[in-house]
């Protein structure tokens, strides 16, 4: 694919190349407040519209059907230089949404799955996603409330995660966590990496 | 709608009507759109039909290259109805796309640089 300017002519502007980060979890993980504490913008949220169940067949591209809800999707954004940017996109991971995984994961530098440690059960879903797909991911326990109910040791074996996956603690309030998480993600695709040329 | 109970929990937003922003048209024309696709205005297009106001207003806010999935956060509107919207404008010489490349896995020396510039932060 090419990437030109934008107009001929026009010597300014290159199109910059994004990274995207898949923020995953169950309702209530902390995804919002992730995006939102790490990102150089205001938290945006948007929504995808989605069909019926029944319909989902293709259902992110279209609008016909009469009975349309939406679900609310967070994003962020992270200049690391003016022609590399890292997007955030937080959305919930039921498996009922795991067609707008499809779209989102294309392409994707991984993914982190919000865990709240009193609904560990809601991070199946994601696990699964990612697992399936293949997508690199990490584990983050959202310790918001300040106490830890369990190790991270109990964690990883709840989850039943293979021994690979980092599982990290983090409080998505503060942004030095949240970027934290980000590191941890980013540094496991890069291992994840070295393993597949060596293997 | 048939399966109501299960879909109206947190998750889920208000139920809308779309295509009544859209000025009918259900779908989008032409290459499909990505989330991330930069989307900007150029002046050469033609204005054979009036804009709506959403359109207006998104040709306005990307003056300069703006993606998607902002201008749809910007102007409140579901992903969905922008990139109808958008493709029209298209379609209408109005708007260009570009695609932003993205990085995978495959970028190693990328990936660092993404490291690097989160550890800046």
């Amino acid at each position: 694919m090419a990437y030109g300017a934008y107009e001929p002519g026009s010597a300014t502007a290159v199109t910059p190349v994004t990274v995207k980060i898949l923020v995953a979890g169950g309702f209530g993980a902390g995804k919002t407040t992730l995006v939102g504490s790490v990102s150089e913008i205001r938290p945006l949220r948007t929504e995808e519209t989605l069909s019926e169940r029944s319909e989902l067949v293709d259902s992110l591209y279209g609008v016909e059907r009469k009975s349309t809800t939406t679900v609310a999707m967070d994003f962020g954004r992270i200049t690391i230089r003016d022609d590399l940017v890292v997007y955030l996109f937080g959305t919930p991971g039921q498996r009922r949404f795991w067609f707008m995984w499809d779209d989102l994961s294309y392409g994707a530098l991984g993914a982190v799955v919000l865990a709240d440690e009193r609904r560990l059960a809601d991070c199946f879903p994601s696990i699964d996603y990612f697992e399936r797909n293949n997508i690199p991911f990490i584990v983050a326990v959202n310790s918001f409330d300040g106490t830890q109910h369990h190790s991270l040791e109990t964690i990883t074996q709840a989850l039943s995660l293979p021994g690979h996956v980092p599982v990290i603690r983090c409080d998505a309030r503060h942004r030095a966590s949240s970027r934290d998480v980000l590191i941890t993600l980013a540094e496991h695709a890069i291992t994840l990496h070295h393993q597949a040329q060596f293997a | 709608m048939r399966h109501e109970g299960e879909w109206f929990d947190s998750e889920a937003g208000p139920v809308v009507r779309p295509y009544a922003l859209t000025g009918g048209l259900t779908r989008p024309s032409g290459q499909r759109l990505d989330l991330l696709d930069m989307v900007r205005a150029v002046s050469t297009g033609t204005r054979n039909r009036p804009l709506g106001p959403e359109q207006a207003d998104l040709l306005q806010r990307c003056q300069i290259p703006v993606p998607l999935v902002e201008l749809a956060a910007d102007l409140n509107l579901p992903t969905g109805v922008v990139k109808i919207l958008v493709s029209d404008l298209r379609e209408r010489g109005l708007v260009m796309i570009h695609r932003a490349k993205s990085v995978g896995l495959s970028d190693l020396k990328i990936l660092q640089e993404v490291v690097d510039g989160l550890r800046r932060l």
